[in-house]
């Protein structure tokens, strides 16, 4: 807050020069203060063992090393941990078909919703946008009970990753939903009385009008379905336990709880467990945002 | 008329999938969860005898629990607290045709791609105190550096302000999220209303004061509702960064729920303190969602 009047009390005389000054000392100040775990994160991963050293957190590495990455990824027999290679491919099988259904799923069910509205309809869609705001603990203790007793042609859904794609699907149902409802709202009506006047019916519509406008809207939820799935803890530390089926962020929980693990590979592991939403964030960070207005419901 | 009521068969059957997954899996789980916080379930063989609301009343009179509300509490305020302030600043900052904004934006925003354990696991070793043998680390060891060495405290490790040090890190994680909202909300602010005030003869002062404040009301409403709905539920965070620290100083519900739960069996006591969470998150959105949806319905 100080710096905030100090610069606003400064903008009433005209010494612009100085004022800018100020303003950007302060961005580059905040910036710092987000990017100092990130130097901490990639200096301390690319030191050697011989190096590291807590007292000395902020020196920068004296040469490339690779060791604690290594370390991280495979694990070490001798010290007798496991690394993260598993749970790393366990969270991609679980992101990758869990995300796609998700999409899939809400872009209907966001269709229906702002095309083909019924009766209740209207009554319907805030009952459901209250699934994603509910502590999941709240359900949680029922779907244990429930995925203990699915089993399908012989698939176990508690303790694995369909169990998980199940619970994230499912549970992705309102954001999914809402991010398409409110993006085919703003697709015209008129389109979409001229596709029924050519004969299309609900199929031929979606099909023909929506879909192949919907590749913004597709990108925004699967980029929101791929971080939220990459980065929950909550559902994966309860549905699995066997450490071989658990995904990235427990498999990094039990790493870094560990006291015979160094830290720096546990900061290695943490930068391989972040790195697949960063860089989904660094190369779509605009859809990025969009998703995280929809969060907040103004879409 | 026939082709009319044959669609409206159809979308109704295409949007029951969704429906029905969230009747059963939000709205019944919470009901069983409701149910199961009046029984006497309390070891790994479910027992559903009714025992009305005592699992509620021994709750309230816990320690533990009672220490993990007004952990909540304060967690609460200086996480919402800090997050308006820096975001509220960095957004008015941004706002001031600065060059680079795009890269300050996405800087001040990443943290938000990461998981929370990521988080935790960073700022775990951040703030480690160090000790008096080895020596000062992390953020202690630059306070060293930089001759601020009286700011030197335990952070996490001291029950006084270990929750504290918890809502440094959510605010590092999430305060990019209000930047951005407000830098959306100053957006829409037209240019001609300031101007119309500078002319008045208004300060800048003023101008945020009686002008973009009060504009801004309505995103800090969204933000507050959508941040204290996060800090109510936090729990990934606590997990990797602190547990449930030295007499439950960094201990909140939804750890509570986890560890009584899935740890010690008590199933009762579990779903009554999800309920209890449920019950405050609910007070917080339901009036939200009805008016986010009047609100949407008007325009």
């Amino acid at each position: 807050m100080t710096t905030q009047t100090r610069k606003l009390r400064r903008s009433k005389k005209p010494p612009i020069r100085w004022q800018r000054v100020v303003l950007y000392v302060v961005l580059v100040a905040f910036a710092i203060f987000y990017l100092m775990p990130v130097y901490v994160l990639i200096a301390t991963g690319l030191k050697s063992f011989a190096e590291v050293n807590l007292q000395r957190m902020w020196n920068l590495p004296t040469g490339l090393h690779f060791d604690s990455y290594m370390k991280a990824w495979f694990g070490s027999e001798v010290e007798g941990f496991r690394g993260l290679n598993v749970n790393f491919m366990n969270s991609v099988y679980l992101t990758v078909p869990a995300t796609i259904i998700s999409a899939m799923w809400g872009s209907i069910n966001g269709y229906i919703l702002a095309k083909w509205k019924f009766r209740g309809s209207d009554v319907l869609f805030p009952l459901l946008l209250f699934g994603m705001f509910i502590p999941y603990q709240s359900i949680l203790i029922p779907l244990v009970q429930v995925l203990q007793r699915i089993n399908i042609f012989g698939v176990k859904f508690y303790g694995s990753i369909p169990g998980l794609i199940l619970a994230h699907v499912i549970y992705g149902i309102p954001i999914t939903t809402l991010i398409f409802r409110n993006y085919y709202a703003n697709i015209p009506t008129e389109l979409i009385e001229a596709a029924k006047i050519d004969g299309a019916n609900i199929f031929g519509i979606y099909r023909h009008v929506l879909f192949p406008l919907s590749v913004p809207g597709f990108v925004v939820v699967m980029i929101w379905q791929f971080t939220s799935i990459w980065n929950d803890f909550l559902f994966a530390a309860t549905i699995t336990s066997h450490p071989a089926s658990q995904p990235i962020t427990v498999g990094l929980n039990n790493l870094a709880g560990s006291y015979i693990v160094e830290w720096n590979v546990q900061m290695a592991g943490a930068l391989l467990t972040a790195l697949p939403t960063l860089l989904v964030y660094i190369f779509l960070g605009r859809y990025f945002m969009r998703g995280l207005m929809a969060g907040s419901l103004k879409g | 008329m026939r082709r009319w009521s044959w669609e409206r068969v159809v979308s109704i059957l295409l949007i029951s999938p969704a429906v029905i997954a969230i009747a059963i899996f939000v709205y019944g789980f919470i009901g069983w969860t409701a149910y199961t916080s009046l029984t006497k379930w309390d070891k790994l063989l479910p027992d559903f005898t009714l025992v009305g609301l005592s699992n509620y009343r021994k709750l309230f009179a816990h320690q533990r629990f009672q220490i993990d509300l007004r952990n909540t509490v304060v967690f609460t305020v200086l996480f919402l607290i800090s997050c308006l302030i820096i975001g509220f600043v960095l957004a008015f900052l941004l706002d001031q045709r600065v060059r680079g904004e795009g890269i300050f934006r996405s800087i001040y925003l990443f943290p938000m791609s990461i998981s929370f354990i990521v988080t935790g696991v960073v700022w775990r070793w951040l703030l480690n105190p160090g000790s008096d043998e080895l020596g000062s680390t992390g953020i202690n060891a630059l306070f060293d550096m930089v001759g601020l060495g009286f700011l030197k405290t335990g952070w996490y490790t001291d029950p006084k302000i270990g929750i504290m040090a918890v809502a440094i890190a959510a605010t590092w994680q999430m305060s990019g999220y209000t930047m951005a909202m407000y830098l959306a909300g100053l957006r829409a602010i037209p240019e001609d209303l300031r101007e119309a005030a500078r002319v008045d003869g208004a300060s800048e002062v003023q101008i945020v004061r009686h002008i973009i404040l009060p504009l801004l009301q309505p995103i800090t409403l969204s933000a507050v509702i959508v941040l204290g709905h996060i800090s109510l539920k936090i729990y990934d965070l606590i997990v990797s960064m602190t547990g449930p620290g030295i007499g439950f100083a960094t201990d909140v519900p939804a750890y509570f729920m986890w560890d009584t739960t899935f740890r010690g069996n008590h199933f009762a006591r579990g779903a009554a303190i999800a309920i209890i969470l449920l019950v405050m998150v609910a007070v917080l959105i339901v009036p939200y969602l009805a008016w986010s949806i009047r609100t949407e319905a008007e325009l």
